[in-house]
């Protein structure tokens, strides 16, 4: 593998019903900063069916190139057709870095991808920057300059790893939703646009499609939630719910609970964080009337902002908080909702 | 027909993390239980058997890791899994999920299997790519993040996961499938089971029982990802705390932070 020959910050453009995921820009602000000490362009490579309609949109956000790979077996996501189209584009246009966003279809497209141009991939990346690997010289080892290196959490966030990928090209990386910032789109940009098709011819791998169920937003992930509003024992019943409930809809974030909630049968076991439910890391975390074990902590610390409102001043959440009120949930909770009321329209 | 469930042995994450000098994690040191995904994947498995009728339907489960990996392949025979692999050997230490993948793929080469089932993501790693790349070396459909799993004819019908939808997909077998923890609920080893489990035999695989596959993508040295470094998470320093003298000023604390965060 010649690694002078791979050049240029590659972004899988995701698109789902003809409509690009924020993702997509996200990763096109993160290519756009990882290019200027490259000295290299950034490319979105846009899979679908009937997709160039997108490519514009691709350009405002930062994309210098658009690669498009079109075809009527691109039309809904499925693994086989579009790890071919990526696969392809790799092998054809050889770049150097290429960002995956770290979503439900991500997490599955990466992996095949890395796998079939047989090359290493980071997974739910947190922190992209261009440096040396070895991060400091070690004698008898040679230093590699420019080098990808990609930071992620590991073991339910309880460390924290660097990783590069210093032999193989392309490095490549899936990156979490809504960690890094898209740039404000630039009016009117043109990005060079090129069709490409390899060619896709359906054999066992092409999984058949039976039916595709849409759900409504109510069963939202709680992982994709940038605000979460969550309770704890604390709340007192499933009732008192519907005050985080108010909440939670006029700022515009997900309700969510710790395990007491769904050992009550207040909520179901979806909305549950923590070492037995999920790990959450989303821009703000309201803990109301969350006492803050260790295995509830274990799943939303990384949470940007954390604010607890909790009665007992001695709560062990008060330890991972970053904003902490003693105090009545029951009195709190209502009057935040109607003070929010009057500034978020 | 013949399933194979992979699983792995996954450091509990009560049990604190512990690093070797090299970055990698110090598996020896840490407390160990059967990653949830895969034990949701086993139980998938053990579902399709017990309707399908047990002599119509042989589970194998495989792991790779250290020899003391064998528990988990214990624990997944008491809960009723006919047969258990252990892929062992030093050389296949510090492998990434490249390697990792690679390895599973060579031992896989040696067994007959009609669907092969691996748990999403292990709760170490969280990385959710070992199910896809060993799909892709055996050149197998994928199908990931399974949260319904049903067996017609020669085909698997399953219901995949994503952010806003779930799709209902048909594969023909031979065919891999990741199973989310969502899947079910497992079912508890019995006592009859942990018994038989000590009967039956565990097959011990090393470097030299993997089939097609070259040393350079194997263990340390084959991992095309290498840790520039490793760290426990540096915590946070503690926050603020206050005791508002009423409801009034905790909310227009709450508001004043919130401000000045820019989140409103």
């Amino acid at each position: 593998m010649n690694l002078e020959e791979y050049k240029g910050v590659y972004v899988f453009a995701q698109q789902v019903d003809n409509e690009l995921s924020s993702i997509a820009f996200e990763l096109l602000g993160k290519a756009k900063e990882l290019a200027a000490p490259l000295n290299t362009e950034v490319t979105a490579v846009l899979i679908g069916s009937d997709v160039k309609g997108l490519v514009d949109q691709l350009a405002e956000y930062g994309a210098d190139k658009v690669i498009v790979v079109d075809d009527p077996e691109l039309k809904e996501y499925r693994t086989e057709p579009y790890a071919h189209a990526l696969a392809s584009v790799i092998n054809e246009y050889k770049p150097e870095i290429v960002l995956v966003g770290a979503t439900a279809i991500g997490r599955d497209l990466g992996p095949r991808v890395s796998a079939r141009v047989a090359t290493g991939l980071t997974a739910d990346c947190t922190v992209l920057e261009i440096g040396d690997f070895p991060l400091n010289a070690i004698p008898g080892q040679e230093q590699k300059h420019n080098q990808l290196l990609m930071t992620r959490p590991a073991f339910g966030g309880n460390t924290i790893a660097t990783i590069a990928c210093p032999d193989n090209r392309p490095q490549m990386a899936t990156v979490r939703p809504g960690v890094m910032q898209k740039i404000n789109p630039i009016a009117g940009a043109k990005a060079e646009v090129i069709e490409y098709n390899p060619g896709f011819t359906p054999d066992n791998k092409y999984v058949e499609i039976l039916d595709i169920v849409k759900e409504l937003s109510d069963t939202v992930d709680i992982m994709d939630a940038k605000i979460l509003v969550s309770g704890g024992r604390g709340v007192g019943s499933a009732e008192n719910f519907k005050m985080l409930q108010d909440l939670a809809d006029v700022i515009g974030g997900t309700v969510s609970c710790s395990r007491a909630v769904v050992d009550n049968g207040w909520l179901p076991k979806e909305l549950q964080v923590g070492q037995t439910g999920k790990t959450v890391r989303p821009n703000v975390y309201f803990a109301i009337g969350i006492s803050g074990a260790i295995q509830h902590t274990a799943g939303m610390e990384e949470s940007d902002i954390i604010i607890a409102i909790n009665k007992d001043d001695s709560a062990p959440i008060f330890d991972v908080a970053d904003y902490g009120i003693v105090g009545d949930l029951n009195k709190i909770v209502p009057k935040l909702t109607e003070e929010l009321k009057k500034v978020v329209k | 027909m013949k399933i194979v469930v992979c699983i792995k042995q996954v450091p509990d994450t009560k049990g604190g993390v512990k690093f070797n000098p090299d970055g990698t994690l110090d598996r020896g040191a840490m407390l160990a239980i059967m990653n949830p995904d895969d034990k949701a994947g086993l139980e998938a498995a053990l579902r399709i058997k017990d309707d399908m009728g047990k002599d119509n339907v042989e589970v194998t489960v495989l792991t790779m890791g250290l020899p003391k990996a064998e528990e988990v392949l214990r624990e997944a025979l008491a809960m009723g899994a006919d047969k258990g692999i252990l892929v062992t050997d030093r050389v296949l230490g510090g492998a990434d999920t490249w390697a990792t993948s690679t390895t599973i793929a060579g031992a896989l080469r040696n067994i007959d299997y009609d669907l092969i089932i691996t748990g999403r993501q292990a709760i170490d790693g969280d990385t959710a790519q070992v199910g896809p790349q060993i799909s892709e070396h055996l050149d197998l459909p994928v199908i990931s993040y399974a949260k319904n799993i049903k067996v017609e004819g020669d085909s698997v019908i399953v219901e995949r996961q994503f952010d806003d939808r779930y799709h209902v997909l048909k594969a023909k077998m031979p065919c891999l499938i990741t199973a989310l923890s969502e899947l079910n609920e497992p079912r508890y080893m019995t006592p009859g089971g942990i018994f038989d489990a000590y009967e039956k035999e565990i097959t011990v695989w090393g470097r030299a029982d993997l089939k097609d596959v070259d040393d350079s993508n194997l263990g340390l040295k084959g991992s095309p990802t290498k840790i520039a470094k490793a760290s426990d998470k540096v915590k946070k320093g503690a926050g603020e705390v206050v005791t508002p003298d009423s409801p009034d000023d905790a909310v227009s604390y709450i508001m004043g932070k919130l401000k000045e965060k820019h989140v409103i």
